[in-house]
């Protein structure tokens, strides 16, 4: 989700000079990032979750004054007592930056001023943004800005990021300290040992509190997800209710993108065929690239634009701490932590952002785990294909109980996923990765409201798009490749040559020589896999479209049975991660060795859950 | 009258309590980092469903911790709250 964004994360006009640099500082969840895209009109994802921004990110501010913004990973103390304190640290002891901005959340003050006065000893210039205020008065706290300054003897602005409230103000502010000759008044250094007690005293000088009715509401609902009934349901209830929501939202508009396309897609035929240009080049532009390319659109943008802002809200919300709250005690049976659950649920939306995502687990051991076994869980590319499959063959009723039918079969499916993320867990706990149980420290935001408008634009604009984006990259030139394969060779081509050898194995396993090729031609993204089966079953140069009344007919044309297609869905939930998750777990281990076992440890557990099923569905006799 | 000090995993549900030390481990500092030291005044808070991990509130926000973890906390003012 926003991978490549994240890392590049410059303003594409940027002016070339840079004349000042600002760092951007505090504890994680008080709202850097959206500092940080209000001041500099980028977009970093932001969520409601310790952990969100694992990595910096560099942009200029909006205004054109030279001023370059870096945006550093939260953290609790200058301590270093993990990589993302280091990387702030560091950068703060380097003396790069001109002026430090260290934001602070209005409702924790107190907690929030150890890493302020630990950072006014180190630097130089500091500036002081007191983020959430208005969170803050609906618990009945408010923050004297000036008398904290006067204590402090630094600047302080009042902001709410998200509001765009105070923020004129602090780039002001921000003007004026990098030019400034003289730097901030010298100030007695504070003792560490005495630091938290400085805190105390400041933050009861600058903090008034009231009666917080708001936290009291906050407290009955977190008990009420984290009950030891109520906290399982809900999850559960969760889950099911978005995809409900994705599968039946999806469909219609899925269909009408389909019957636009094969009318784009004739036109397009029609149009260069006019031209006069040879017949092979129009097949191969039209069949190949762009038939290939349209049913990569026509299938997943719609389950996504409906998955993802859902998503979205989950986590502006503030939910998912409290899922990974309630699954550390089973994760820390398997020998990992409840952050893993984090890690998971990313990897929902791209395996690749999943396993960056695992930069928050502090332990070498449980955050190879987490990555190793990330790619266990569905990605958002290969969600659309599950919900097809499904939709197709688990037909049900009609309407609304139809539509609960599949919900309910999918979040079985998720629910197996999760059980092989435990499972391989513990596995690889008890062998190549024994350790010492460690620990689990994580915080628990308060609960946000999201914003809708703002979360529907990000989540399509952002996400959506961008994932979209990456697969109609490899969709054409995969297109290309098949079109090439099903039209060179001799009498048989090279297509159905290489099929005709995968044919025995897919046998074995349920299905036939065809689904294999698209599952291994599909490796650059997941996405393909189902457009590319659809491709080589049409034959060459006959190409229909693929809507939801030509799917059934194709792949029941193509003996598909209802064991075909459990095994489809079996291997579509465990297999290879990616070429992208690959890359990225290649980058976050530095090794070959753990990349390849990340590729085995699905594969291999893919494979033999379609060859068990399909020897007990023979056994059985039911084919 | 002598102030009785226990661990924080003992400290019964919506009790209260301050830090009278942390025993050495490896999470010491990180506990440090986000304010749970020596002085901190602690609520516990709701458990998992699972009954573990528990969230304690300290200094304005809530974190969770495994028993295992609390069990190096030691603290001392046990009191009931609310």
């Amino acid at each position: 989700m926003g991978l490549t964004r994240h890392i590049e994360g410059r303003h594409s006009n940027s002016i070339t000079d840079v004349k000042f640099t600002v760092a951007l500082m505090g504890n994680p969840n008080v709202g850097k990032s959206t500092v940080f895209n209000a001041l500099t009109g980028l977009s970093r994802h932001t969520g409601n979750w310790t952990g969100k921004t694992v990595d910096s990110a560099a942009g200029f501010m909006k205004d054109d004054s030279g001023i370059e913004i870096y945006d550093l990973p939260g953290c609790y103390s200058l301590d270093a007592t993990s990589p993302e304190e280091e990387i702030a640290r560091d950068f703060i002891m380097s003396g790069k930056a001109d002026c430090t901005v260290i934001v602070c959340d209005a409702s924790c003050l107190e907690r929030n001023l150890n890493i302020v006065l630990q950072t006014l000893d180190i630097t130089k210039k500091a500036i002081i943004c007191v983020n959430l205020v208005d969170e803050a008065q609906k618990h009945g706290i408010t923050v004297d800005g000036n008398a904290l300054s006067k204590l402090l003897g630094v600047p302080v602005f009042l902001t709410n990021a998200s509001k765009k409230e105070g923020l004129s103000e602090l780039s002001k502010g921000i003007r004026e300290s990098v030019s400034a000759k003289h730097d901030s008044p010298e100030r007695p250094q504070c003792p560490p040992a005495s630091r938290w007690k400085d805190a105390e005293s400041i933050s009861k000088l600058v903090v008034s509190t009231d009666t917080d009715a708001q936290g009291a509401r906050q407290l009955k609902l977190d008990r009420l997800l984290t009950g030891r009934i109520t906290g399982k349901l809900i999850m559960l209830l969760m889950l099911s209710l978005v995809f409900f929501i994705t599968m039946v939202g999806a469909n219609y508009p899925s269909e009408l993108l389909s019957r636009l396309f094969d009318f784009l897609l004739e036109s397009i035929r029609s149009g260069l065929n006019g031209l006069c240009v040879s017949e092979r080049f129009v097949s191969a532009i039209c069949d190949g690239m762009l038939s290939t390319l349209m049913t990569v659109v026509s299938v997943m943008l719609p389950p996504m634009a409906i998955f993802f802002p859902l998503f979205t809200f989950m986590e502006d919300i503030g939910l998912l701490p409290r899922i990974a709250f309630n699954l550390d005690r089973s994760f820390s049976k398997c020998g990992s932590c409840g952050k893993q659950a984090l890690t998971c649920c990313m990897g929902f939306g791209c395996n690749a952002a999943g396993v960056i995502g695992c930069r928050i687990i502090e332990s070498p051991k449980e955050r190879l785990i987490a990555i190793l076994t990330n790619s266990f869980i569905p990605c958002n590319g290969r969600f659309p294909t599950l919900t097809a499959l499904i939709t197709v063959f688990f037909a049900a009723g009609a309407g609304v109980l139809s539509g609960i039918t599949h919900a309910l079969i999918l979040t079985g499916l998720i629910l197996l996923s999760l059980c092989a993320v435990f499972a391989a867990s513990k596995l690889l706990s008890c062998t190549v990765l024994r350790g010492q149980r460690s620990s689990f420290i994580l915080e628990l935001p308060p609960f946000r409201k999201p914003r809708i408008g703002q979360l529907i634009i990000r989540s399509v604009l952002d996400r959506t798009l961008f994932v979209l984006a990456r697969a109609v990259i490899v969709a054409i030139p995969a297109g290309l490749v098949i079109w090439l394969l099903k039209n060179c060779g001799g009498e048989v081509s090279w297509l159905d040559s290489l099929v005709g050898m995968l044919n025995p194995i897919g046998r074995v396993m349920g299905m036939d020589g065809v689904i294999l090729m698209a599952f291994i031609l599909g490796i650059p993204a997941n996405e393909l896999v189902m457009p590319l089966m659809l491709m080589i079953y049409s034959g060459a140069g006959t190409f229909s479209g693929f809507g939801a009344e030509s799917l059934p007919l194709i792949l029941s044309a193509n003996g598909w049975g209802l064991n075909t297609a459990i095994c489809v869905l079996l291997l579509m939930l465990f297999h290879s991660p990616c070429a992208t998750t690959l890359l990225t777990i290649k980058k976050e281990t530095h090794s070959f060795g753990w990349t390849f076992l990340a590729f085995l440890l699905p594969s291999l557990t893919g494979v033999a859950l379609c060859l068990v099923f399909n020897v007990l569905w023979q056994a059985f006799g039911l084919s | 009258m002598e102030e009785k000090i226990v661990k924080l995993s003992q400290l019964p549900p919506y009790g209260t309590a301050e830090v009278a030390f942390i025993k050495e481990c490896t999470i010491k500092r990180r506990l440090s980092g986000l304010g749970i030291n020596e002085g901190a005044q602690l609520i516990r808070l709701f458990s998992a469903s699972g009954g573990d991990p528990t969230a304690y509130s300290v200094r304005g926000t809530v974190v969770a911790l495994r028993k295992s973890d609390a069990e190096n906390i030691m603290v001392r003012g046990v009191d009931k709250w609310v």
